[in-house]
């Protein structure tokens, strides 16, 4: 059960190799988080983090889910929850960059990106909020991406996706008042990660850890939509309102 | 959700039917605390046949009984199960007086509320065993907390004062059960939480009172020390004790309290000083919260004015002080949901109790809340007297001190969590009823007869059909 100060018991994290999600997860056992599950595509590729949990005191798993498979969420967090009891937060954090390159060679790349990115988050967001619904408490966390305000010119599919992942957790959360279920929507800046290797950092890039910091604090003020770096809150306050000429001479 | 169901075939509508849905009342609860809401399908019946009727049907999360919702965490939450509101069957019985008895018998139902009872016992020269800060809470939720009041160190908790009870269990069935009667499973339902079955009513012996004021005598203390030398010198000459005690003072002045103690007053003495009936009761909520309240209203600057301002009123030390029921037992029953006043974040109540002797650790803990400007109204300090059979109930012979705190104060996770750490080194506890946030591993030290407790529990509901948030959270 989630505490009066926001503390947390167990949590269930889609795309659990994820860097931002792992830096959250490494801040929850720090508190009353004792039971992580990790759903991954491969389990074994999370190995090294559920030693490292084990070793913690935390009852930590690895599951296989492939964001791409969306037949197979309803079984795969229907068994979870049923082995695993009550999660008291679902964080939804799998996706991946739309690559230019394959983008312009074939088109029909975008239906991969949005199938992972928006479809996948769709369905699986569905069928966590369900099971959160039924349990009444809970929250289902959805990590899109600052890219999901505004749309720039080297990763509008990326942004795309996001931005619709971002609208339908906020009205997915609108429709669970009243049942004791919380959306929030976190929407990270540029973060060095593995996801971003090799990229041009945006203005206020940052690390994951102070993501995971900020991201932390939002969650236990109860905030529903969190940006990280939080002042990221501020600074798109005013770009949302830039003229697209000058937005793109920002963007880059 | 069939497993390998097509994607089409996705979750657009509630699996359940139409005709359960509209049946079922879903609603968000919380406690006094306003944290951590839960959503559950509450029903709120109107009679005892109904009230039978609910736990029959409950989904697999179960079922709990709630009262008036004055504990302040997750007590009387049921997430995803269903819990039932007693508060609408709340009848009850005062029973002929017997010769001689210095009580009379009381039955009643379990939504019963003390604000209710008070209103009909004190006319008629009765008083109930016990009473907490508020009367607004009920019977049931009395039996289920073991609830304690000003005159613990003499008269005990709630359960001590019941001679019977109707619990209806997990399987249905209703067992009339007391001190002497199947007392495993009563001293299990004493304090435990609601979570041995639903309370019905219950028939505790009710005092007689030579009037409806009391006899009180304040005295101003300037530092820790002394307030414990006083209560720990003087409680014994009165039925009824309690200091409040400034935790924002530090430094000379840090644990000054205000403590006043006293007793019911004769007819005779009463009759001094008012024309009026010896056993007039009138209580009342001169007025609300209102409706909304921006956070952070209550800052370090308003609190430590608030409370600089009510100890200066405070005289140094007065006597026979003529004080009506609800100024010496409910102030802040007069102020309707002022639970509100601490904004939308809400806030939480620790309490402890650390056994006599272990002071020491009482001073520490009182440093640390001073130290670290803990933004805490007036809180609570009281000498409790011997416990009683119960395994879950909390009073236990020491110090108890109660405070307020907005649950926006920075590090005050870490700073609790410290201070459980304390109280469990000192061999004490923490207060279920209270409760929000301690963690699930220490309960078993705060509580050592837990495995007890958890044993009956699993002979009356192997299923676990009673349940609750507070169980799910500290693994009852």
């Amino acid at each position: 059960m989630r505490d009066a100060l926001g503390a947390v018991q167990s949590v269930l994290v889609l795309g659990g190799n994820s860097d931002i999600a792992l830096a959250i997860v490494d801040r929850l056992v720090e508190g009353r988080t004792r039971k992580v599950v990790l759903a991954v595509r491969r389990p074994e590729s999370a190995q090294s983090t559920i030693d490292r949990l084990t070793a913690a005191g935390v009852a930590a798993e690895a599951i296989a889910f492939d964001a791409l498979r969306t037949e197979e969420h309803s079984r795969i967090l229907g068994d979870a929850f049923a082995k695993a009891g009550d999660f008291d937060l679902v964080i939804s954090a799998f996706g991946m960059l739309a690559d230019q390159d394959a983008l312009d060679a074939d088109p029909l790349y975008a239906v991969t990106v949005i199938n992972a990115n928006f479809t996948g988050a769709v369905t699986s967001g569905l069928i966590a909020a369900d099971l959160l619904r039924k349990q009444g408490h809970g929250t289902l966390m959805m990590i899109t991406s600052i890219a999901a305000v505004r749309g720039r010119a080297d990763n509008f599919l990326y942004g795309a996706t996001k931005a619709g992942q971002d609208l339908f957790s906020q009205g997915l959360g609108d429709s669970l008042v009243g049942s004791g279920v919380r959306v929030v929507v976190v929407r990270p800046g540029f973060v060095h990660t593995k996801m971003t290797e090799g990229l041009k950092p945006a203005p206020f890039a940052t690390t994951v850890d102070k993501i995971a910091d900020d991201v932390i604090a939002g969650f236990s003020k109860g905030r529903e939509t969190i940006f990280a770096p939080s002042i990221l809150r501020y600074v798109f306050a005013l770009l949302i309102h830039a003229p697209r000429i000058i937005w793109r001479r920002l963007g880059g | 959700m069939s497993p390998g169901s097509p994607s089409t075939a996705l979750p657009s509508t509630p699996p359940e039917p139409s005709a359960e849905l509209a049946r079922t009342r879903a609603t968000e609860l919380f406690g006094w605390g306003r944290t951590a809401p839960t959503g559950a399908d509450l029903r709120r019946p109107t009679s005892a046949i109904e009230l039978r009727r609910a736990l029959p049907d409950a989904n697999p999360r179960g079922l709990l009984a709630r009262g008036l919702g004055r504990s302040y965490g997750d007590a009387a939450q049921n997430s995803g199960g269903r819990v039932i509101e007693t508060i609408d069957v709340a009848s009850f019985t005062v029973h002929e007086a017997i010769e001689g008895a210095d009580h009379v018998l009381v039955t009643a139902d379990a939504g019963a509320s003390i604000d209710r009872l008070l209103h009909s016992l004190v006319p008629q020269g009765l008083f109930v065993p016990v009473t907490p800060g508020t009367r607004y809470v009920t019977v049931g939720g009395a039996i289920a907390a073991d609830i304690h009041g000003k005159n613990h160190h003499r008269k005990g908790s709630w359960c001590d004062h019941v001679e019977s009870l109707r619990l209806q269990l997990a399987d249905g069935s209703v067992v009339d059960i007391g001190p002497n009667s199947d007392p495993e499973l009563y001293w299990a339902t004493a304090g435990g939480m609601g979570l041995t079955g639903v309370i019905l009513d219950a028939t505790f012996r009710c005092p007689r009172i030579g009037s409806s004021r009391l006899l009180v005598d304040t005295d101003r203390a300037p530092d820790l020390d002394t307030v414990v030398e006083l209560m720990a010198t003087g409680d014994a000459d009165y039925d009824y004790s309690v200091a409040w005690i400034d935790l924002m003072a530090t430094g000379a002045s840090m644990g000054r309290s205000v403590l006043t103690r006293g007793r019911f007053a004769t007819a005779e003495e009463v009759g001094a000083s008012s024309s009026a009936d010896p056993f007039d009761y009138r209580a009342g909520v001169i007025a609300s919260a209102p409706p909304f309240v921006p956070g952070g209203l209550l800052n370090k600057l308003t609190v430590r004015a608030f409370n600089e301002l009510w100890f200066r009123k405070s005289p140094k030390l007065r006597r026979d002080e003529l004080q009506t029921i609800p100024t010496f037992f409910h102030p802040l029953d007069m102020v309707g949901g002022w639970n509100r006043i601490y904004g939308p974040g809400g806030f939480l109540q620790w309490q402890f109790v650390i056994p006599f002797g272990t002071e020491a650790t009482l001073r520490r803990i009182i440093e640390e809340l001073s130290a670290a400007g803990c933004t805490s109204f007036l809180a609570v300090l009281k000498a409790f007297g011997p416990s009683n059979e119960s395994p879950l109930s909390f009073p236990a012979p020491g110090w108890t001190l109660a405070l307020d705190i907005p649950t926006g104060v920075s590090g005050l996770a870490t700073l609790l969590d410290r201070l459980d750490d304390m109280v469990v080194e000192a061999g004490g506890r923490i207060y279920l009823a209270k409760d929000s946030r301690v963690r699930a591993e220490l309960v078993p030290q705060m509580y050592p007869r837990l495995d007890e407790w958890r044993a009956i529990r699993e002979r009356v509901d192997p299923q676990r059909r009673i349940n609750s948030d507070l169980a799910r959270r500290l693994s009852l």
